[in-house]
Parts: structure tokens; sequence; C-alpha cells
């Protein structure tokens, strides 16, 4: 087995261009895990953790440039939690300090797990994932990138550097208001059974919201973003008690889940309708949480 | 007395040690990191063991491959199962498991090979090398069904079918309530995986280091797969990463010895977590009807019980985890009539055995519902229900035996209902980690109920039906320094803190050694299980360093031509004052070394009618707990376990803390969260990804109401173990607190959110 310890991105794209079938180690959350349980046994690995240009984030051109070897530590950090406050929420989920130190949303994003518990969230602010390779790159929304379950756009040589998130979506409370819900079967440390991300754009009238672990990848509930923005009293930022039910039953609807060892497809239904509409109550009642 | 009388000044004692939170002397390396656990065993020269496992919960062996294995370079050893030497089974009452599989497989995980090589990935690699041509066939997996279903082994498909006839059953009360009620494969779950390390003897024996909660019984079952004679296995305990009864079977011991003789080098295994999944038992699932009669004043009449325990595919301890599921199936009441019956069956599920609290767990999931369901239908407050039932000294249980130790049942009850309820939860608005969800912050406040419910639950304490439990201790005092020898396993549960206090309590010394737990030079102290060894080993501790200190007191008189001495709080002084020496000086040189076997007193089976008196003592504990529950999710906040318990002395504070928390923190997984989920004989969960224990956020306050201090008569100090009964009723009373707070029957655990969410919504 090959371990590059990569000192630059550039080395990175270089060795990916001369073995484009080795692997990408980040924070190793996932990685190590499959390397130990046999699932995975790379011959070729380039190690990405410390490289400074996939490190933070920043603002740049209307955008919010989210570096893929940003931790779930520093996503729960102010300013970037309060302009992304779903984020952090997400990221509070995640695992226990060391795992949240460690892990990476590049990671997240390239292991591509149906209970990635960044994924809604991102699906929800229309993040736009940049792929590099040595001499290109590629940008697609997040949407295209995740393909299915642990099945991404990768292409062999490629690797994920950023995401960027509309700035739009990323002022804050009170003129974006964002909520993050995840339901598992103990209080902390646990795999979503389910997810939902909400992103309000009081200023935009926009409403976004999508479901995690409640299909293969995430999932935009369009049909119950649709009623929402079209039901909403966008100036005295009032819903209807029925709409706010409709919204959740059409986001349990827009839900494609599956039976397996951590819960039931009816039971995940449940919990985004209920999830969902939960998350529009708040986001219409205050800031919501900031980290 | 007029007001000139004075105050007579307190007496002033030497400080005694027993009663006290002296320091644990394994307690700074453990929290420091330096405490080495069997997993970090190293020898020069050793070899890596893999044992290759069965896939298939049921299959015939068609043929065996092992070429594969010896072409991978690096590898030492290659056995199946015609490479054993001795007895090819082994088991911990019946020897019905084999060391490999040869003709069939019973259960996924059976080991049907093992390797040694140069490196565990070679190992891994030689194991995964072996082909296995299985036939595979269809699994048993349903226990009520295995009782009739064609055997799935030669010793058919019953561990153990009992009754237990008491009184008139046939007579009837005024109210009745009936139920159902299952109990999910609980996972001892402990930290350190199994682990061990041999190493081959210049005299043809073997050298083990192991992690387990019983040397020499693991000796018996080694030495006879091995054809050795007892006295070339030598077993050596090694650090323990905790127990639980997950270390009572033999696991790796047999395999590791095997490899170790065959390469002549020293072996060691580690197990994944995955591996220890399938390699060690798990508590028994259970099934459970139950008939609660009783008159219209609540007083119990009549209980019918059936109790159905799936013991996987071999024996392990199933046979007496039915007889504690059924002997203690009326819970600790007075119960004048009564009939029940328990089957324990092997299946093609994983194998079940001992789990702390052993059967009484299952039992008191079934009857602590239904006296909230007698209750209920009586018009009687739960607390009120139990008090009117409790057992006490002088009563009678339903096999006949008379308690004739302490049984504070109504005082348990008192304290822990008297303990003041918690306040509403403190939160920071919708989706505080205080409310249901934690982390994913999902609660919605008003949607939120609080629940409380109320159990009390107890166990026999020690082994019972005329079991020969004992347990060995020596005792040497050399120039004033003790050194205690007793081959009781430390798992954690602070046995070696207590030994040390024991000795320092009744010899009145500071100097205490407590020597390696190990099977040459000691007889077996029996296993770290049934709440025993504060009892055996602590008893047989106690007895030994009076031996010494008879015998001390006997040297003393001869040197110092002195009669009539006695030893007081570490000196030997004379009666009337004239003389005060100290231990080690009044015996001089003298080496003093006494060894002891202690027994607890007698007990005898049960008859055809489940009657006898099989039980040397017990021990009751009371919880009740608060819960939070969001109506909509289904999810649970277990805010508070207040508990009293039953603990004839308490020897070491904080140790009898530990256990109630610990003990909580089990009972509290099985209501909310731990399961070991099967499908079709197979694990879906082999790991703590999926296989969830409580967290910190999960983990409620715990709030000690009380320690009922009634000395146990017969006990050393009076002391009752206290390791098991936390976790007996702290499950049934979240489930309890659980429906009073959704009204919904719930008569599974773990209780899943969508037993709940789903109910709710119809």
């Amino acid at each position: 087995m090959t371990v590059t310890v990569a000192a630059s991105l550039d080395e990175v794209l270089e060795v990916l261009e001369a073995r484009p079938g080795a692997e990408i180690l980040a924070g190793g959350t996932d990685f190590m895990v499959e390397v130990n349980f046999g699932h995975r046994r790379p011959r070729s690995v380039v190690c990405v953790s410390r490289l400074p240009e996939l490190r933070g984030w920043r603002e740049e051109g209307g955008e919010l440039v989210l570096g893929a070897g940003l931790t779930y530590t520093e996503m729960m950090l102010p300013p970037l939690a309060e302009r992304l406050p779903a984020l952090a929420q997400a990221a509070r989920t995640v695992g226990s300090p060391q795992i949240r130190n460690a892990g990476t949303l590049g990671g997240n994003l390239a292991t591509a797990s149906p209970a990635g518990d960044t994924l809604p969230v991102l699906a929800a602010l229309d993040a736009v994932v940049v792929l590099r390779r040595w001499g290109g790159e590629r940008r697609m929304p997040v949407g295209e990138f995740l393909v299915g379950p642990k099945r991404t756009a990768l292409l062999p040589g490629e690797v994920v550097t950023e995401a960027r998130v509309p700035v739009g979506l990323a002022s804050g409370p009170p003129a974006v208001c964002q909520e993050f819900l995840k339901v598992g079967t103990r209080n902390a440390m646990v795999i979503a059974v389910a997810s939902v991300a909400l992103v309000v754009d009081w200023v935009g009238r926009r409403v976004r919201c999508a479901l995690g672990s409640a299909g293969p990848a995430p999932i935009r509930a369009r049909e119950a973003e649709a009623r929402a923005e079209s039901s909403m009293d966008w100036e005295g930022r009032r819903l209807a008690a029925a709409d706010l039910d409709a919204f959740g039953h059409l986001a349990g609807e827009a839900a494609r889940p599956i039976d397996d060892h951590r819960s039931t497809a009816s039971y995940r239904r449940h919990a985004v309708t209920v999830c969902a509409r939960r998350a529009l109550e708040r986001a219409m009642a205050g800031p919501g949480w900031t980290a | 007395m007029s007001g000139t009388a004075t105050m007579t000044p307190p007496v002033v004692r030497r400080e005694r040690v027993l009663g006290r939170d002296v320091s644990r002397p394994d307690g700074v390396p453990k929290v420091r990191g330096e405490f080495a656990f069997s997993s970090d065993l190293w020898a020069e020269g050793m070899l890596w063991g893999r044992i290759l496992r069965s896939p298939h919960p049921s299959a015939r062996i068609r043929s065996i491959d092992p070429s594969g294995a010896w072409r991978v370079p690096g590898v030492r050893a290659v056995l199946l199962a015609e490479d054993v030497p001795g007895q090819p089974t082994y088991g911990l009452e019946h020897a019905d498991q084999p060391v490999f599989a040869s003709q069939v497989v019973r259960h996924v995980g059976e080991p049907v090979a093992a390797v040694a090589a140069d490196h565990p990935e070679t190992a891994r690699l030689a194991a995964s090398a072996i082909r296995v041509d299985y036939e595979v066939l269809e699994p048993l997996v349903d226990p009520e069904a295995a009782i009739l279903a064609p055997p799935i082994h030669p010793d058919g498909n019953v561990f153990r079918h009992l009754t237990i006839r008491h009184g008139d059953p046939s007579r009837r009360g005024e109210v009745s309530v009936e139920g159902t009620y299952e109990v999910g494969m609980q996972d001892q779950a402990f930290m350190g995986p199994e682990s061990g390390l041999a190493i081959p003897g210049e005299d043809g024996g073997v050298d083990l280091y192991v992690s387990t909660q019983w040397l020499h019984v693991d000796r018996s079952q080694v030495a006879a797969c091995l054809g050795l004679p007892e006295e070339k296995v030598r077993l050596h305990l090694a650090g323990v990463g905790g127990a639980f009864g997950a270390r009572e079977d033999v696991s790796l011991q047999v395999h590791i010895c095997l490899l170790a003789l065959a390469t002549r080098r020293p072996v060691k295994i580690v197990y994944s977590r995955e591996e220890s999944f399938f390699g060690h038992v798990h508590r028994h699932p259970a099934r459970l009807w139950l008939r609660h009669q009783a008159d219209r004043e609540g007083r119990l009449v009549t209980v019918e019980a059936k109790v159905v325990l799936d013991g996987g595919a071999y024996a392990s301890s199933s046979t007496a985890v039915i007889s504690n599921a059924s002997c203690f199936v009326t819970g600790p009441y007075v119960v004048p009539n009564a009939l029940v019956e328990g089957w324990a069956v092997r299946t093609n599920n994983p194998p079940c055995g001992a789990m702390r609290g052993f059967g009484a767990v299952q039992a008191c999931f079934g009857y602590e519902a239904q006296m909230d369901k007698l209750a209920a239908a009586v018009g009687l407050d739960p607390v009120e229900m139990r008090l009117r039932n409790a057992l006490a000294h002088g009563d009678q249980l339903i096999t006949g035996q008379v308690l004739r130790g302490a049984a504070p049942v109504a005082e348990v009850i008192r304290a822990c209902a008297a303990t003041p309820l918690p306040g509403p939860p403190v939160t920071d608005g919708p989706g505080s980690m205080a409310l249901p969800g934690g982390a994913g912050r999902t609660a919605q406040p008003g949607r939120v109920r609080r629940g409380v419910g109320f159990a009390v639950g107890y166990k026999n304490l020690m082994y019972s039906e005329g079991f020969d439990d004992y347990s060995t201790a020596r005792c040497r005092l050399e120039r004033g320094l003790v050194t205690i020898t007793c081959a009781a396993a430390e798992v954690g549960q602070g046995f070696v803190t207590l030994a040390h206090q024991i000795a320092r309590e009744v010899l009145g010394v500071d100097q205490v050694v407590l020597a390696p737990a190990e099977t040459s030079s000691i007889g077996s102290a029996g296993s770290t299980s049934a709440s025993r060894q504060t009892w055996m080993s602590g008893g047989a501790v106690a007895e030994a360093c009076r031996a010494v200190a008879r015998k001390a007191v006997e040297v003393a008189a001869r040197r110092l031509g002195h009669p009539g001495l006695e030893l007081v709080e570490g000196e030997v002084v004379a009666e009337g004052g004239g003389l005060r020496v100290p231990l080690a000086e009044a015996v001089g040189d003298e080496v003093i070394e006494e060894t002891v076997t202690y027994r607890h007193p007698g007990t005898s089976p049960l008859d055809p009618d489940g009657q006898g008196d099989a039980h040397v003592s017990f021990a009751f504990a009371a919880h009740r707990a608060v819960v939070d529950v969001d109506l909509d999710l289904g999810l649970v906040r277990v805010v508070e376990v207040a508990t009293a318990q039953d603990v004839g002395r308490v020897l070491h504070p904080l140790q009898v803390t530990g256990q109630i928390e610990g003990g909580i923190a089990q009972g509290v997984g099985l209501a909310v969260m731990e399961e070991i989920v099967l499908e079709e004989g197979r694990v879906k969960n082999p790991s703590f990804t999926d296989y969830l224990i409580p967290t910190a956020l999960d983990m409620p306050e715990v709030r000690i109401g009380g320690l009922i201090e009634e000395p146990e008569p017969g006990a050393p100090f009076g002391a009752k173990g206290v390791g098991e009964p936390p976790t007996i009723s702290s499950t049934p009373a979240v489930v309890a607190a659980i429906r009073a707070a959704t009204g919904l029957e719930l008569s599974r655990v773990p209780v899943r959110p969508q037993d709940i969410a789903l109910a709710a919504v119809g």
C-alpha cells in the first residue's frame, strides 16, 4: 500500500493523475472503519487532512466557500455557525467530540452515506460541489453529485475541494432561518433514522426543505416547499395550522424510506412528517439555535 | 441526673476500614490508561490467532479444505475439529458446544477452524482462504416452535422444562389481569473485547493469560479439550475490561491453547468488536405469559405464568437462567398459590447465557407490568399495591422456601417512593438537548409529556439448587506484610479493594498485598457472578485472616511467654492491659500462612413441583423512573431514576454507588435501546454503531433514596452482593413511566420509537 501525505493540493492532484485509483483519506472517520472491517482494501492512499487549501471557509463572489477539510467542530463555531445554523446543528449531531474534530465536510460528501448528516443541509442550501482534477475542475449541485447510497459523481482522479453556498442563504436570522432536526434511537452519537433540513429565506421568499436518511440520497421535498411558499403570510411570518400540517405531510410523502435494522420505512416517513412541520414552525417563531 | 452531669467524651477509636471509601489498588492505573488489559498482552516471538466462523445459522458441512490457508506465507498452524486431542465439546453446565464444528453448524459465528500466523492480518487472510462447503439448511429460530420441532442437536431442543406448583393454583380472585410480554436480546457490551495469550510450557502444558470470570472452571473445560491433566493447564487472570456475565463461558480459551501447543509458540488472540458480538453469549430473549388474580383489596391470590427463554444453539447456563426466571416470576410478593412453567430451548439463534440479573430481569419486566395492571384494576396506587403484597422475613416463596434472612421489601419500596421528584426539564426552548431526542433537537416542548413509573425486583445471591459453591483464600503474614491469595476474578467490580479492606479490618494491619489471581497456587474462588464474590471470596479472605490472627496470637504467646493474649486492631494485647505489642513485632520472623475454603449454607434442588430450599439469600431493590416522552416521535429521555436497595451492609460506599449507577445504565439501555436485532438467526447490528448503549445524554440522574442496611445473617460482615439488583427493576420502572406518559400498553422491551409514535397516531 502506498501512502502519500500530501503537502499541497497540487501534490494531491498529481498523485491522483498518476494513480487514479488512489483513495482520499481526510478525517478517516468513515474510511478507517471500512478498512478495519475489511470492507475496503486500498492499494494507494492520499492523505489530505493537513492541506491549507482545503481548510476553513471564506466568502467569495456572492458565495460562502466551505473547504472540504472543514471539520464538524469548525462548523459549530461562530461566525460560521451563525450564518449556517442548520449546518452547525447537523455537525453537533455527528458522533463524539473526537469524531467531530476529525471528520470533514468533504468526507461526508464523498462517503455519500444516505445518513450523512450534513448532506440534507447542503441540499437545502442549494450547495454546489467543486471537484478538482489535474488541469481541470467541475462544479455541480449537491443533488447531482450524490447519485445514490455511497455513490457520487466523482470520477477517478477527482477530489472534492469545496462546497459553495449562495451568500443570500447564509445571512443568518432574521433574514434567513435555518433548522436541522435529526431523529435517532439514542440522544447522542447515533446514526440518523431520519432528518430534516429547512431553510426559509424571508427576503427571497423561498422555502427549501431536504430530507436525510429517508431515501438513497438527500431528497428535496419540492411539493412541500411550493405549498409553504404559496400559503405563507410572508409579511406576518405566519402560516395557518392546516398549511403547516400540509407541509409536514407533503414532506413525508416525498420520502422514499426503507426498512432496516435501525428503523422501519413507516416510522421514517412519520418522523419526516413530524420534523418537517416542527422545523417550519420553529423557523417562523424565531432565530433558532446558534452554536 | 441533675444539671451538673458532664458529657462523656465519645470513645475515640481507630477509624475502621470497612464502610469507608478506600481507594482502589487498580484505580489510578486504570484512570491513567496504564492498566494492562488482556488485549495489551505481549510475548517475545508470539503469533496471532484467528477463528474462522460459520456465516450460516444452520448448515451441514460437506467438506473443509484448509489448503488455501497453508498457502499464505507466514501461517504456522491451521486447526480443525479433528485436531482437538481431547474432548471435542465444552460447556459451562453441559458440554454440548463443539470446539470446532465438524458436521453441522448451529449458529452464525460458530467456530469452524483456527489459524496462527506471524501477523494478525496474515491470520485473517489465511482464515478466509479456508474453503468450507456448506449445505445451507432452514434455521430454527422460533423458540416456541423449537419445543416440538425436530431436534437440531443430539441432546434435544429443550434445555430444561420446569414446573413450580404452589398452594392451590385453581383458586380464583375477584380481580384478574393477564398479559404477554417480550424481552429482546441484550448484550453485555463490555468495553474490552475477548483476548488472551497462551504460552506453551516446557512440560507439555500451557500457561493461559485471559480475561475471564472464573479461572478454575475455564481450566477444567480447557484441560478436557486439550486432553491434558488440569495441573498442566495454568490459567492467569489478565486485565478484564468488564464482564457482566459474558465471560462466564469459554470463548477463545481452547482455541488459543490448541494453537500455542501446535506451534510451540506463544499465541495471542484479540477479538474485533464485531467478532465479540459473535464470540460470547447474550441475555436470553424471553416471552412471558402471566395471569394475576387478586382479591378486591389487591392482595394476590394466584399467579400463573409461562416463560420461554431462547437459549440459542448451545446450553451455556440456560438451565440455571430458566430456573431463576421461573422461581422469581411472581416477584417479591406474597403469592399463596402459583403455577409456573418455564422452558429454555435450543434454536439456531446466537447462544445465550449469563448476563447481570440472570433470568430475574426478564421475569421482572413481566410481573411488574402485571402489578401495575392489577393496581389499575383494583383502583390502588402502584406503590400501595406493592406494599400490600410485599414479602417480609418469615414469608414463603412460591418454591416453598421460607425467607430466613433480611427481606426489607417494604423498606426499599417506602424509601424509594419517598424520594423527592425532580422538577421540570431545564430547557433553552424548542429543541433543547435536555428534552427527548437530545442532540438531534427534535423536541417540541408542548408535545413532551412526563411519566413516572415504579418497580420492585429481587434475585438470589450466589449459586442455587444444591450447587457446591465455595471460595478459597490464603492469608500469609510475614514481617508485618500480609499477602492475600485468591483466584476471584476482578472484572471491574472492586473485589481487589474489598480484599484489602477485609484483611486490614480483620488483622488491623496497613500493609496488604493481593497476589495475582491464577490456578496453580490456590483453589477455586468460584465465579465472579451471581452477586457472590463479596460474600464468598470476601468470606474466604476474612476467614483466612482470622485463622492467621489466631495463629499469630499463639506464636506471640509462645515468643513473649505471656498467655491470654488477643489481637486488637493490629496489636497483640494482654487481658488487663499488661502488654501491648504491634503484631509484626510480636510474631517476629515467623511466617504464618493459612488457607481456607469457605462455603455458604447448603441449598437443595427443586423437586418435581418446583419446591425446595434452592436459594441461599436474596437481595431486593426498588426503582422509580421519571421520563419525558416526545409523543409524536416516540423518543424518550429518562430524566431520573430513584432507587433504594437492600444491601445488608455497605462495605465501600463509592463502589456500591458505582454498581447502582452502572446497573441502572444497563437497565435503562434494555428499556429504550439495547437489542441485538436478529433476522433468521443473523445478527443485523454487531457493532457499537448500531448496538446502542446509553451515552451521557441518555443516562438519567440517579438518586439513591436509601441503602437499607439490615445485616444479613450468615453473610460476612452482614453484607449482601449489590451488583445485580440495580439492573432488575430499573427496566420495568422506565417502561412503566413511558406507559404513564403515553397510555400505551408497551409489552415489549426495548421500547422503540415506532412502538410509541405509530401506535399513538393509530
